[in-house]
């Protein structure tokens, strides 16, 4: 596809999602803020489902895990510095996914999915039962991180409106990074590995180091958007690494189309808009995503991103395939 | 630990254990002969245990509850698999995940709808509803041995219809090479649907021994499928003996780490699969 034409859109849309805090409703600002975390959460998992071709089920850890490593490092009655418990979060979360990716990566399909499931839940029964981060009620970050350098501070993070452009501008990098990445040597190999593992191994690759710096690098984004998440919302508990959540990130990226970064923010959204729209309609709104869910995968293999491409078919006669 | 309550913990760990058994060996099959990862398994454990519910309130005792339930079970896997799964086989796992996670959307929000949030308890039948004096002080209940003594008796027939049957030689020959078992004229789609029927009922009826002791609460499947799928991995995909073995180390951590670790009491089961993917990342006993 044409790089300009493609780029028009992109430009668009975040124009108009940076025009979200002139509505000056802070509800709305608070959800777009959401789905844009949930949007990084989701580019994070799609470098190892869509790219990669490993499918995680245990992605909400990560999350989780620097969302809770905020709220641990955060001192109790003042901020601490956004320049020391940024890094600080991402990096822990980067170091779990490093160790559990040295497991996990030993198996492959169906296994795969389990241990990544498997392992999560552990994580989930660390903050769940021990008292670290509060046991199963969780814990508040009571003062969001300070973003003063010297002494000086460009924005301020306890402002709604500067926090929401913090978020989106995190998730733009995060977005123009992952297309870098995905671009380089390292990325190429990514899908090598993905369309034919074995091929690339013949090739001279050792696959499992590049799966191990997919994996950790996956699992230091997520722990950005699990940062971003317990700062834009103040509390944290065990739920943000349950399997529930890992279901529903991974949902974003079908649902989004995987493999297209631009079409999984859109999963993100699309995901999060239903969410609010079936739980303000209905209290049975589980009832309702699920039957989405299941109709989407009987109907709609390809995701959101694949619906252009099948009305252009359908337009073009349809029974061309 | 003194002896007696060190029995009544392995006691607890083979009820426990062998139960899993029971959720895990229809899972591992569904895995292996259909080759369908599906995380909707849990929920028909947590079916199975408000079908106890319901119909115990019904007729009186859970023993008339499971007579019910099994063919109810029966029916609803049938059903399911030939709506639903009978379209998945040749799709990819991340389809199977996503589709049978809808499906525990929707189960757990119809269970809401049917029957509420509540956690409700079901009675123990009645000639079942004593205790063993192990000491003064320390009692074991019989309900328990009985569970054990049923699920016993259901491995004991799961390998009977495996290992000596002409069904069981079907659905073993599906499980090593499903497109030459259909290239020798056997119907795969009959035995899929009888494996998945199957698999229903086990955790279904798993579900409804369990309910007397662990009452009937609202997502009791998903912690479940977890330690089921534990289990698989431990055991190696496909294979039930892999379970059963897998089940009864997961029974005794699972227990005893509650007991000796009170505070890692939910990570030590984890610790175990940790270990055993360190060694053999196949499982214990691959596909046998």
């Amino acid at each position: 596809m044409n790089a300009q034409a493609s780029l028009i859109p992109k430009l668009v849309a975040i124009a108009v999602i940076a025009c979200v805090p002139l509505s000056g409703e802070s509800f709305y600002i608070e959800i777009v803020g959401k789905m844009l975390v949930m949007a990084i959460f989701a580019m994070s998992l799609d470098l190892l489902v869509g790219f990669t071709g490993l499918v995680s089920f245990g992605h909400a850890a990560y999350f989780g895990i620097a969302a809770y490593a905020v709220a641990i490092l955060s001192p109790q009655y003042e901020a601490a510095s956004l320049w020391y418990v940024l890094p600080a979060s991402v990096a822990l979360a980067a170091l779990a996914a490093f160790v559990i990716g040295l497991f996990v990566l030993r198996t492959k399909g169906i296994y795969f999915i389990m241990v990544t499931l498997a392992f999560a839940q552990m994580a989930y029964f660390i903050f769940h039962d021990t008292p670290l981060g509060g046991g199963s009620d969780g814990t508040y970050l009571n003062n969001k991180p300070s973003a003063s350098i010297l002494g000086w501070e460009p924005f301020d993070l306890n402002n709604e409106v500067h926090l929401f452009y913090f978020i989106l501008a995190t998730m733009v990098l995060v977005y123009l990074f992952l297309a870098r990445v995905l671009q380089s040597p390292f990325g190429r190999v990514l899908v090598g590995i993905k369309s034919n593992e074995h091929r690339m191994q013949s090739l001279g690759y050792f696959t499992f180091r590049y799966k191990l710096g997919a994996f950790t690098l996956a699992g230091g984004l997520g722990g950005l958007a699990g940062f971003l998440y317990a700062v834009l919302f103040g509390f944290v508990t065990p739920e943000l690494l349950s399997w529930h959540e890992s279901g529903n990130v991974l949902l974003m990226v079908i649902l989004g189309g995987m493999g297209n970064l631009a079409g999984v923010i859109a999963g993100a959204f699309a995901f999060e808009m239903m969410r609010e729209v079936f739980a303000d309609i209905t209290k049975y709104w589980q009832l309702l995503m699920g039957g989405v869910i299941v109709a989407v995968v009987l109907f709609l293999p390809g995701g959101l991103a694949g619906i252009p491409g099948r009305i252009k078919r359908a337009m073009q006669g349809g029974d061309s395939k | 630990m003194d002896f007696a309550s060190f029995l009544i913990q392995t006691l607890n760990s083979l009820q426990y254990g062998l139960l899993l058994f029971l959720v895990a060996s229809g899972l591992t099959l569904v895995f292996g002969i259909m080759g369908i990862i599906n995380l909707a398994h849990g929920s028909f454990y947590m079916i199975g245990a408000y079908l106890a519910f319901v119909l115990t309130s019904a007729t009186g005792s859970l023993v008339f509850a499971i007579a019910l339930g099994i063919p109810l079970a029966l029916v609803f896997g049938a059903f399911l698999e030939w709506a639903l799964f009978s379209h998945l086989y040749k799709r990819d796992h991340l389809e199977q995940v996503l589709l049978t996670y809808g499906l525990i959307l929707i189960f757990e929000q119809l269970r809401s709808l049917l029957v509420g949030d509540d956690v409700h308890g079901v009675a123990i039948p009645a000639f079942l509803d004593a205790s063993i004096q192990l000491t003064e002080v320390m009692s074991y209940p019989v309900y328990r041995l009985a569970i054990s003594v049923v699920c016993i008796a259901l491995a004991i027939a799961l390998y009977y219809v495996i290992q000596r049957t002409r069904l069981g030689m079907m659905i073993r020959a599906g499980n090593d090479d499903r497109t030459m078992v259909e290239s020798l004229g056997i119907n795969i789609n009959m035995i899929y649907r009888v494996v998945f029927a199957l698999g229903v009922a086990l955790a279904a009826l798993a579900g409804m021994l369990a309910a007397p002791i662990s009452s009937v609460f609202p997502n009791m499947g998903s912690h479940v499928l977890i330690i089921s799928f534990v289990i698989v991995v431990i055991g190696g995909i496909g294979s039930v003996w892999g379970a059963l073995v897998a089940a009864l180390i997961v029974g005794f951590a699972d227990t005893f780490g509650k007991v000796l670790v009170p505070e890692l009491s939910g990570i030590v089961v984890y610790v175990v699969m940790a270990v055993v993917l360190l060694w053999r990342p196949e499982g214990i006993l691959k596909k046998g």
